[in-house]
């Protein structure tokens, strides 16, 4: 809910197991809503969720354990080392240390392991928070703006990451602005506007811009609200 | 044991923070011996009043450094929306209560013994009845950490926290500084047996904030 508005409303989504789907709409349309939702950290007020077969309303805990989130903050402690971080967070999740510093490796961390997250650029920071995902070795990744603050080098990283991610058996559902980057890594894409998902089952081709709804005017929003 | 394993993460985490950041040993623990200073300061012109009243002051001083101790254990929780990593750790509610409250007892275990250690020179103590005030000293900081963790977490996610876990914790641990003092009291007067009945009071208090805690905090970080 926002004040006494619902963020998302008659939000209708269904995933399968290694797509990457692409969330697009304006601002607060509710696209961070539904992923914190689907990682288990806002509760269901109303409908039913069930994300990796499990009952969001009912085992959030399950959930939690098999997703990673990349949200706009890195959920990382300023007086602890990168390597600090990663390893807490990868044996917090039933993981090993060897995990934390093979994902710090992946995203291209080792050489700042020893700084303090207090430290670290945003870009660095994006990156940080991309290495604790990794380490929990999802079953689903949530990503919210992924791309913001990453340089060129970041940005392969993240392309390198989620386009592994099938392989691995994992989903990915990400939510951007960026719609041109993120329509590289996508398999579908849905708009989600005024807390309402509108699916366009796209498959683009790569290199092709895939087909997506218009954005809705205001007083169309007005009408469905 | 992944329990308790889980638990010791936490403390660990939490005291490596500490060690890092010197917020508990440059800013916490001085501000205790302050207090016991300013306490000898005012009262110094009675000082037998000033030797009768050291074990209330000593545990005031201490009771107020614990709401330094839990507002900084939380504030680093809300730093980069740490809480949310915790939550989305799935690691057990009580484990993470443990391994909080843990690393806050240990904070004021080295706070006792700085601010005892001022408080013997200042107020020119004669230390008697060691094992007793031992006892007391470690129900009383148990009961005193478990309690602060919980209502720590309650507060931990509003904004009026910093006024509002004083306003929560100090009413709430009235039977620990009663207990603490009394005990601290008989002890240092020779009087050991009297002692024993207010340590059991503490130890009751410790026993019961932790069991509350471990089984309330879960629910609570969800909620906060």
């Amino acid at each position: 809910m926002l004040g006494r508005f619902p963020a998302l409303a008659g939000a209708d989504l269904e995933v399968e197991t290694g797509e990457v789907l692409l969330l697009s709409g304006p601002n607060g349309a509710g696209k961070t809503t539904l992923l914190r939702l689907c990682a288990g950290l806002l509760p269901l007020r109303a409908g039913t969720a069930e994300v990796l077969g499990v009952d969001l309303a009912v085992e959030p805990k399950r959930v939690r354990r098999a997703v990673a989130l990349v949200g706009h903050e890195t959920f990382c402690y300023d007086d602890l080392t990168v390597a600090e971080n990663v390893r807490f967070v990868a044996r917090s999740t039933g993981h090993s240390t060897a995990d934390a510093d093979a994902a710090l490796d992946r995203v291209g961390l080792q050489r700042v392991a020893q700084v303090a997250h207090g430290r670290l650029s945003q870009g660095q920071r994006r990156r940080l928070s991309l290495a604790n995902a990794i380490a929990r070795r999802p079953r689903l990744l949530l990503l919210d703006e992924p791309h913001a603050g990453l340089d060129e080098q970041g940005r392969a990283v993240l392309e390198e990451v989620v386009r592994a991610a099938p392989a691995d058996g994992c989903t990915v559902m990400l939510a951007s602005h960026e719609l041109d980057l993120a329509r590289r890594l996508a398999t579908r894409e849905v708009r989600i506007v005024a807390g309402r998902v509108h699916a366009a089952p796209v498959v683009p081709a790569p290199g092709s811009t895939p087909t997506v709804p218009p954005t809705p005017t205001a007083a169309e929003i007005e009408a469905r609200t | 044991m992944s329990f308790l394993r889980d638990a010791l993460l936490v403390a660990g985490k939490d005291l490596r923070i500490e060690r890092r950041s010197r917020v508990a040993l440059q800013q916490i623990i001085p501000f205790g011996g302050v207090v016991v200073m300013l306490f000898a300061f005012a009262l110094d012109s009675d000082r037998t009043l000033l030797h009768q009243a050291a074990p209330g002051l000593f545990w005031a001083a201490v009771l107020l450094a614990v709401l330094l101790a839990i507002g900084r254990s939380f504030s680093i929780e809300e730093a980069n929306r740490a809480r949310d990593g915790l939550r989305l750790s799935g690691l057990d509610g009580g484990s993470i209560f443990l391994g909080k409250a843990a690393a806050i007892a240990v904070e004021l275990f080295l706070l006792e013994i700085v601010v005892g250690a001022v408080v013997v020179v200042l107020y020119d103590i004669s230390i008697r009845g060691v094992v007793v005030l031992l006892c007391a000293a470690v129900a009383a900081t148990v009961g005193l950490a478990a309690t602060g963790t919980v209502y720590g977490v309650l507060a931990g996610g509003l904004r009026a926290r910093e006024t509002l876990v004083p306003l929560l914790v100090l009413p709430a641990v009235t039977p620990v500084m009663l207990g603490a003092t009394r005990s601290f009291q008989a002890a240092l007067d020779g009087r050991p047996g009297d002692a024993w009945p207010w340590v059991q009071l503490l130890t009751a208090f410790a026993v019961l904030a932790v069991t509350a805690g471990t089984v309330a905090f879960g629910p609570l970080l969800e909620e906060a």
